[in-house]
């Protein structure tokens, strides 16, 4: 059944292709619905699971001769993914319900980008698991290059080079594995069995991962991120964040790490001490930031930093708060890019902090002060939000593999509070102005822009707030909904080689 | 020697319908329909040359066979079936994709020509002589150059034909001089009888400069570098339905009949795993024979051609150079001369073929309407014509190499198959970890075309484009087919592999 996750969305594209020209509230409606559909099955998907198993969702020869399958299945790490794609898609379009310039294009590249990502995280088949993830790399280029703003060409440009140069590593990794098994199979699960020689792994394991981790953000190749985060329009700065970078770190948890367990113990200092400059490096930027929205991206890299470390300390608490940081930091990081592309940016018309300091946009749009405010505690790790237990999890997990970087990260939670406090200071108690003239011009143009300051807060907007912050503070108060679902899928034969190498 | 030349007529039957339909077209144009409005001419002869092309297809589906005519000049098994069949199926598309056009009013002879070179294409399929495969390439190449010149009031399409005449004229002569050099050491011209006579001979030195020669010669046939200077100003001057001819159907054919050769003629008895003549093009262990050769060429094409497309502003030169790059692709598969690698290099030639046809029929739709080929003249296209705009995008991507489309799975097959020759050591890895990172630079100027398509905006002024309903259909068709072959690879690649098998490559 989960795999009409996959078909929903590209049933939806091909409806979305139908659709008379220039009908834009048809387009979104029928996106929705197809958005809807999708969170539907994944949430009975996720119900019905039962925990530790490997579920099998479909399973036909695709090109036999070279034993490719068209293999989908689910475990509890996919699952879990499978649940956040479902909350992030639907979250996504209640904020660009707005969009009226070449709609229906939007939509049909917005489920385009989320049929191939529900397909990676189903996908047990490496070769079909390459085809979904360049699926999903494809309309992110047209979407922000079309729909998106500052640099939006170069933004983009620069997102899909550096996805298709880390896709570029991955194939050639796979191909390599294939080859070198000679099993004739694609199956992760198989291959997963075979053990390469050790000169093999030690190349083809950073290869894979490093190929992957570019996706995922990881420092030094994280410099997409903001760049394209920055340019896209809200519902893909949202994707974006929510799930396409988890599509990087999935990877490297389902293909390099799983095929290349011993390469992984040659390189896992190294790739710790990467996330870790990633956590504290992009917190540090983010705190220097002049651009509202630059300050969420960097932000991202940072609490992207944590998955990575939190895989690389090969203990079951690190590699499930690992899993559980993807989901929470795409549900958080998805809101925070609402808030300010959505809800501030296309009423003000600026990110820019010291512009809106002078705004004093608590009083004109209280609704998107709350709710950052709310998001900003979630990011900077409060109990009682998601980002919390998973972040715990994460440092737990450090502190038994690494201590020296687990103290390190401690200093980069710190800066986190520290950047996300003076957003939410500058972006929306500022007061700096007030002390001058209220209103000095009284001019149509001022008039027009205040009134677009006060517009209301659309009930879309209200609506995707409240499931997004509700998401996060269920997982953050009771956990387990996930967590069990997690832990024991770390039991599973696919993690055996890691178990040979010391996963506790 | 008996020869039954009811027998070989039987055998050479698909050739035989498609000279007719030639010959078809040609008289019903002088004939009968001369006086008619071009477009009109244009539909009912080119109505023929399907006709043909299609009864020729069905002949061969119809009537398997498998049989080797006068030693090795005329063989006819599965795989030159296939071929032979894919060759046809990209004439049939060429000729749709004209049906549209107004650079000649010499429709007949244009059909004709188009036919006679399918027909030099599936003789040098067949060919496993050298002095055949010689014939079938000139009666190839001769057409070609016509059909590139064949825009008579436009001064570049005839300089791009004596361009590709003259190279192509020289090449001709480098091939002849490798293959009368080979005649000479081996006293035969079936392939496998040289094979046979080269066996215990080693890496002659005269045997180098003939392999040297040969390689040369179909260098210039593929567009590698450093024989590919004529490639972006045939492309860009000739009419464009010639130039998608020459791009896919002359490729490959060319392609096929290189590896076979290669194959069957250049292995040499084998040493420590190696073939002597062969060589091995594996990184440090390098061994002197035609793959190191092809390596090189390989490499320079793959570098060259993805370098350059890079700064090209009109769409012509830009897949030119991309065609370039992709013969350095399928020069891995011919390195890895192993049956699958066979296979793939077909599936690859084909399935390449097919998407620049595409690419073509795109460009000429956008060239009709807007004078020339240049970037700037796909700007917001995909508002003027939405139809033809997805099928550029399915095009491009598939050039690209972005799954699920044909190209993808071409490029998977091919660097597969060339990785699995040196299995253990994966010997040819530099050469595929390099073409992957080019296609990685490719991937940046196929979205430039697709940037100006969806992402710049219509030049003011700019009306909806007219697109004649059998041009949307037949790219329709096109994009159809790379879809296809790209989420069902085994529709063809399992038909290759049993067709491999039985010919016992």
């Amino acid at each position: 059944m989960l795999a009409w996750t996959v078909y929903i969305s590209f049933l939806g594209v091909l409806g979305l292709m139908l659709l008379p020209k220039g009908n834009a509230s048809a387009a979104r409606k029928v996106a929705m619905l197809s958005a809807v559909a999708g969170l539907l099955v994944a949430v009975a998907g996720f119900i019905q699971f039962k925990a530790g198993e490997i579920l099998t969702v479909a399973k036909l020869p695709w090109v036999p001769s070279l034993g490719i399958e068209y293999h989908l299945a689910a475990d509890g790490v996919s699952l879990t993914l499978v649940l956040l794609t479902g909350l992030a898609a639907v979250g996504g379009i209640l904020f660009s319900w707005n969009i009226e310039h070449r709609a229906k294009e939007f939509f049909a590249f917005y489920l385009a980008l989320i049929g191939g990502v529900y397909g990676v995280f189903l996908s047990f088949d490496l070769f079909l698991l390459f085809v979904f993830y360049e699926i999903a790399i494809v309309p992110k280029y047209f979407i922000i290059a079309i729909w998106g703003s500052t640099r939006k060409e170069y933004g983009a440009m620069k997102l899909a080079l550096y996805s298709f140069v880390g896709s570029a590593m991955v194939l050639i990794g796979l191909i390599a594995a294939y080859v070198v098994s000679g099993a004739q199979t694609m199956n992760v699960l198989e291959l997963a069995k075979h053990p390469f020689p050790h000169s093999f792994q030690v190349w083809a394991f950073p290869l894979v991962f490093v190929g992957f981790a570019i996706l995922a953000g990881m420092w030094p190749f994280h410099t997409w991120a903001p760049t394209g985060h920055v340019a896209a329009p809200t519902a893909a700065s949202m994707l974006l964040a929510g799930v396409v970078m988890k599509l990087g770190a999935y990877g490297c948890l389902r293909v390099a790490m799983t095929l290349f367990p011993e390469g992984l113990e040659a390189w896992k200092t190294w790739i710790a001490v990467l996330a870790v400059i990633g956590i504290v490096y992009g917190a540090m930027v983010a705190l220097v930031q002049k651009d509202f929205k630059f300050v969420i991206g960097y932000s991202s890299v940072s609490h992207m930093g944590f998955v990575l470390l939190g895989l690389v300390t090969l203990n079951t608490i690190g590699l499930s708060g690992a899993v559980l940081q993807m989901f929470s930091h795409g549900i958080i990081a998805g809101l925070l890019f609402a808030v300010v592309g959505r809800m501030v940016y296309e009423r003000t018309h600026t990110r820019e902090l010291s512009v809106l300091e002078g705004m004093n946009l608590v009083k004109a749009m209280p609704f998107a002060a709350v709710t950052f405010v709310i998001a900003g505690a979630a990011s900077m790790g409060l109990p009682g939000f998601s980002g919390f237990v998973a972040e715990l999890q994460v440092l737990i997990g450090a502190w038994k593999a690494f201590p020296t970087l687990a103290v390190i990260t401690g200093v980069g939670i710190l800066i986190g509070v520290a950047y996300t406090l003076r957003a939410i200071q500058q972006a929306f108690f500022g007061e700096a102005k007030e002390r001058g003239a209220p209103v000095p011009h009284d001019d149509e143009e001022t008039k027009h822009a205040e009134q677009e300051i006060r517009a209301p807060i659309t009930i879309p907007e209200r609506i995707g707030a409240v499931l997004l912050i509700g998401t996060s503070l269920v997982i953050g108060l009771y956990p387990r909904i996930l967590l069990d679902v997690i832990f024991p899928s770390f039991n599973s034969p696919l993690f055996d080689g890691l178990r040979r190498v010391g996963l506790q | 020697m008996n020869v039954s030349y009811l027998e070989l007529l039987k055998l050479a039957a698909p050739e035989t319908i498609v000279v007719l339909t030639a010959l078809a077209a040609l008289v019903v144009d002088l004939t009968s329909t001369r006086d008619l409005e071009a477009r009109f001419r244009f539909i009912i002869n080119g109505m023929i040359a399907c006709a043909g092309c299609v009864a020729a297809i069905v002949w061969m589906l119809v009537m398997p066979a498998h049989a080797n005519a006068l030693e090795g000049m005329f063989v006819v098994d599965p795989l030159t079936q296939v071929v032979k069949i894919a060759l046809l199926g990209l004439t049939l598309f060429t000729v749709l994709i004209s049906m549209d056009s107004t650079f000649t009013e010499h429709i007949g002879e244009y059909l004709a020509l188009i036919l006679l070179a399918a027909v030099g294409m599936m003789f040098l399929v067949s060919a496993e002589d050298i002095l055949m495969i010689f014939i079938s390439l000139e009666l190839t190449s001769l057409s070609l150059y016509i059909l590139a010149a064949f825009n008579k009031r436009d001064v570049n399409s005839a300089e791009a034909a004596l361009k590709y005449f003259l190279f192509g004229g020289m090449a001709a002569a480098f091939t002849l001089f490798g293959l009368s050099l080979l005649y000479g050491l081996s006293g035969a011209t079936n392939l496998g009888q040289i094979a046979a006579a080269l066996e215990d001979k080693g890496l002659d030195p005269l045997l180098i400069v003939a392999m040297v020669m040969i390689v040369l010669g179909f260098g210039f046939k593929v567009a590698a570098v450093p024989f590919h200077l004529w490639a972006p100003d045939a492309y860009q001057g000739a009419p464009t339905p010639s130039a998608a001819f020459i791009a896919s159907g002359s490729k490959v054919a060319s392609f096929f009949i290189f590896a076979k050769v290669m194959m069957i003629g250049f292995t040499g008895g084998e040493t420590n795993g190696v073939h002597e003549i062969a060589g091995s093009a594996a990184w440090q262990q390098f061994v002197s024979g035609w793959t190191p050769v092809v390596a090189v060429v390989a490499v320079l094409s793959m570098l060259l051609g993805n370098l350059v497309a890079i700064v090209q502003s009109s769409v012509k030169r830009l897949i030119a150079y991309s065609a370039i790059a992709h013969a350095g692709y399928m020069l891995i598969g011919v390195m890895a001369h192993s049956g699958e690698a066979v296979a793939s290099l077909v599936y690859y030639a084909v399935t390449y073929g097919l998407t620049t046809i595409g690419a073509f029929g795109v460009v000429a739709v956008v060239e009709a309407r807007s004078k020339d080929d240049q970037l700037a003249s796909f700007a917001g296209l995909s508002r003027r014509a939405p139809v033809v705009s997805l099928c550029m995008m399915i095009f491009m991507l598939s050039l690209a190499g972005i799954p699920p489309l044909a190209g993808f799975f071409g490029k998977f097959y091919v660097f597969a198959a060339a990785l699995k020759t040196g299995a253990p050591n994966l010997g040819l890895l530099w050469l595929v970890i390099l073409a992957i990172a080019m296609s990685a630079v490719s991937f940046y100027y196929y979205l430039q075309v697709l940037k100006q398509i969806y992402v710049a905006d219509m030049p003011a002024g700019a009306e909806e484009l007219r697109v004649p309903v059998l041009g949307q259909v037949v790219l329709g068709l096109i994009a159809v087919g790379v879809i296809l072959l790209g989420c069902a690879p085994n529709l063809l690649v399992g038909v290759l592999q049993a067709s491999i098998k039985a010919a016992g490559l």
